[in-house]
């Protein structure tokens, strides 16, 4: 895991870690993370959505956008103000600039032996700008993925050892989303090195700064700011407990991790797979989902081979391909692995559900397949009813 | 610990000392390491990953003995497009290898105790060097005994081992094959038949079982059947693999990465999946 | 020469069988022997006898015009041979072929039948012990079956 809680340089103290940074002066925020090495990673209009692109100034932020989403539904909207955080999430996580969807491990040639040579990992920092608290629960349990056990993943380890986590506390929440289930927002706890609460009331527009680690610290030393009078903390609470309050779904997430291995053979399972698609949307979109494959290639010379790992999903049939078959063949047991792991085995392996309530697998499922809807149709039937201590 | 466990993912250069041919479809493949410091260590149970150029990884338990200083060997069914190619390889030929990955045989645990070894089919491979380990410490184990079942006479893999384990008189061997011409003079019959044949002190004895899930679900049955206890036996498991470190997500079995929580899970982990559809 | 009685009790096939059951099926009981080599029934004989495997090995062979005999199972101590006395018609269906020099007891297969139509208590007393075998070789065989290590196609 990575931590950053050296003190603070003196100009900002742990005891004034909270500031007040006009809209105005926000691309100073920019240029100070640009002057420190950073490139800005954050959310921009592309594609009919709000994706994660390169940021080349404020004006790449989806400024006065938002969008509505439902159950197989996403649409851009204009709002009727300025606000540059005033979206949900949309297709993109995070993980694609940690964890790329696709990536060379290494090249071989064959003349003479074998070389072998390691791809030389990427350099160049990255500031995530605009990471909502579902994501940054995300990222935290991706660390515990790919750093927190015996081996690392040199890949994931390279670019989020140099990551900066800029996050922004949910204003509004999206008619998908379930943060607050998953323990995971709408408020961004820790984790951060930044994180911006968005103030846009009565003509006045500016950012509460909340910082979370001395580089943090550092960045906003370059960003004219002032220090906050005591209603900061209120202010955000306020935000954050409204936010909470609209909250599309909900899971209810008692006993979760048994009542799924308790219903391996519930009849919902069929039900969910004559609906699901197996299109592998699903995975793709959420934040924690870390499945991949290898694909080895060879040029035409066959001496030059290569080893490409990409995403991959286990509701793909090969997921499980092993020389006599495939272990999950049934496009049910392909969606109870997803979910089970999702919300139930996932403790077992890192201490953490790896559902945070984003609701991108509900937005971006072709049929509208609700995981939160799947859980209570199970719960509301279970036949193996049981009490349970864990 | 080899160099290549730095970045897990990266293989380390190994050179093909022998191919031997087992069976039809069986082979041996013996390799050391191209560069000093790559160590050809490893506990029983343990797998590695073997690419060969430009196809693949296959993932292949360790079939050597792990007492004797020994090229690294590995012994492979030809079943996919990995094996078929590493079915080719000729001695002088570099692979790459990552490894050694996984749970090892609780061979030390086992001290003390009477130690049955179950094997079906290629399953004798990762339990191969566990029984080395044993007879390499003969005086700490109390009766081992080895049941192995294999397809037919032609199927039977380590012939000269079996030879030697059979002429020993502190090591039970029976072995059984499921079908047989008339010029065979072994047994015939599925080999979880033979466990309860054999004399062992059940409440003091360690199971090793290795080979198709459904041989080993019946081995399970039938030695529970003569009181072993679940705590006492273990399993080595089977699933895809691409990247033997637990990112892949591909060998998931219930809440256990079968590379990393495995292969070789004590019974009473995987109880309560073995048996269920597609888990 | 041990007597019949105490092999019986000690084979186990017969093990906890009450005294007055055992001495029942002694009656029924003689010691025999097959040399190495030797048919001790085949394929559509009356299934007079079972054979209670004292020590040798047995091979339960099939054969098929054309094609090589195939043993389907071995049996050796402390097997039981052959059930086809109890089920009619009594015919056997397989060959049974001593590999190696076997002792048996053989039982006296319609001695038996008559004395548990008498006594259905010994009836069922067999009966408990015979079934386990049958379901012990039809799972076997469904194992066989599966070819589990053979390369599934």
């Amino acid at each position: 895991m990575i931590s950053k809680n050296e003190s603070f340089p003196d100009a900002l103290s742990a005891e004034k870690k909270v500031v007040f940074v006009a809209r105005k002066d926000l691309p100073a925020l920019f240029d100070s993370l640009w002057t420190n090495g950073f490139r800005i990673l954050g959310p921009t209009l592309g594609e009919g959505a709000i994706v994660y692109d390169e940021l080349n100034g404020i004006g790449d932020l989806p400024i006065g956008w938002t969008d509505e989403q439902e159950g197989a539904t996403y649409r851009l909207k204009k709002r009727d103000d300025e606000a540059l955080f005033g979206y949900n999430v949309g297709p993109h996580a995070w993980k694609k600039f940690l964890f790329p969807p696709k990536h060379r491990l290494w090249s071989a040639e064959a003349s003479n032996g074998l070389k072998i040579t390691e791809e030389k990992q990427a350099t160049q920092k990255y500031a995530l700008f605009g990471v909502k608290a579902c994501e940054l629960k995300a990222i935290l349990i991706q660390d515990k993925v790919f750093l927190g056990g015996e081996h690392v993943d040199p890949v994931y380890q390279a670019r989020r050892e140099d990551a900066l986590l800029i996050a922004v506390n949910c204003t509004q929440a999206g008619k998908t989303c379930f943060c607050v289930s998953m323990d995971a927002g709408p408020r961004a706890e820790s984790g951060f090195d930044l994180c911006l609460t968005e103030i846009l009331k009565e003509g006045e527009h500016y950012f509460i700064v909340e910082i979370g680690s001395a580089q943090g610290a550092e960045i906003m030393a370059n960003v004219p700011h002032s220090y906050e009078t005591g209603e900061a903390e209120k202010t955000i609470q306020t935000i954050t407990a409204k936010t909470a309050k609209q909250m599309g779904r909900v899971m209810d997430t008692e006993n979760i991790q048994s009542l799924l291995q308790d219903n391996f053979d519930h009849p919902r399972w069929d039900d969910v797979a004559s609906r699901c698609l197996t299109c592998a949307n699903c995975t793709m979109a959420c934040p924690t989902c870390f499945c991949s494959t290898v694909e080895d290639v060879t040029d035409i010379t066959g001496n030059h081979a290569e080893r490409w790992r990409q995403w991959d999903s286990c509701f793909t049939m090969d997921f499980t391909y092993m020389n006599h078959g495939h272990a999950r063949a049934s496009a049910k047991s392909r969606y109870r692995q997803w979910m089970t792991h999702k919300l139930s085995a996932w403790f077992d392996q890192f201490g953490t559900s790896g559902c945070v309530g984003c609701g991108r697998c509900i937005t971006w499922c072709p049929v509208a397949i609700d995981i939160t809807e799947e859980v209570s149709a199970i719960r509301e039937s279970q036949t193996a009813a049981k009490p349970t201590s864990s | 610990m080899s160099e290549s466990l730095a970045n897990p993912l990266l293989p380390a250069p190994y050179r093909v000392l022998r191919n031997k041919r087992n069976t039809h479809d069986v082979f041996t493949l013996d390799v050391e390491p191209v560069k000093r410091g790559n160590s050809t260590l490893f506990s029983p149970g343990q797998f590695n990953m073997l690419y060969i150029f430009g196809k693949g990884d296959a993932a292949i338990s360790i079939s050597g003995d792990p007492t004797k200083e020994q090229p690294l060997r590995h012994t492979i069914r030809r079943a996919g497009v990995v094996t078929q190619a590493l079915e080719q390889v000729k001695p002088g030929g570099v692979l790459g290898i990552r490894g050694p990955f996984g749970v090892p045989w609780p061979v030390k645990e086992a001290e003390g105790q009477d130690v049955l070894l179950v094997a079906g089919g290629i399953g004798l491979a990762p339990l191969r060097p566990a029984m080395y380990t044993l007879l390499a410490n003969r005086d700490k184990y109390g009766r081992i005994a080895l049941f192995y079942g294999a397809r037919t006479p032609e199927d039977l893999l380590y012939l000269s081992d079996l030879e030697q384990w059979r002429g020993r008189f502190d090591l039970q061997v029976c072995v059984s094959v499921d079908t047989a011409k008339r010029n065979w003079m072994g047994d015939v019959g599925v080999v979880t038949k033979l466990i309860s044949k054999a004399s062992f002190d059940p409440l003091n004895t360690v199971a090793l079982v290795c080979g198709p899930e459904i041989m080993m679900r019946f081995s399970v049955q039938e030695l529970k059947k003569n009181e072993i206890k679940s705590g006492n036996i273990f399993l080595s498991m089977e699933r895809n693999m691409k990247c033997a470190v637990g990112f892949c997500g591909h060998c998931q079995y219930g809440p256990h990465f079968i590379c990393k929580d495995g292969p070789v899970f004590r019974y009473d982990q995987v109880q309560s999946l073995l048996g269920k559809r597609e888990v | 020469m041990e007597s019949l009685e105490k092999i019986l009790v000690q084979h186990p096939f017969l093990k906890n069988l009450e005294q007055k059951y055992v001495q029942l099926i002694v009656g029924c009981a003689s010691n025999v022997r097959f040399d190495s080599g030797t048919f001790i029934y085949r394929e559509g004989e009356d299934a007079n006898y079972f054979y209670i495997l004292r020590t040798g090995k047995v091979a339960l062979e099939i054969h098929d015009s054309g094609r090589e005999t195939i043993t389907i199972e071995t049996l050796g101590e402390g097997d039981v041979l052959g059930w086809a006395w109890l089920v009619p018609p009594y015919r056997r269906h397989a060959d049974a072929h001593a590999l190696e020099l076997t002792r048996a007891i053989a039982l006296d297969g319609k001695c038996l039948r008559d004395k548990c139509r008498d006594d259905h208590n010994l009836g069922y007393e067999l009966m408990m012990r015979i079934v386990p075998l049958i379901t012990h070789q039809l799972q076997a065989t469904q194992l066989q079956l599966m070819d589990v290590y053979g390369v599934k196609k």
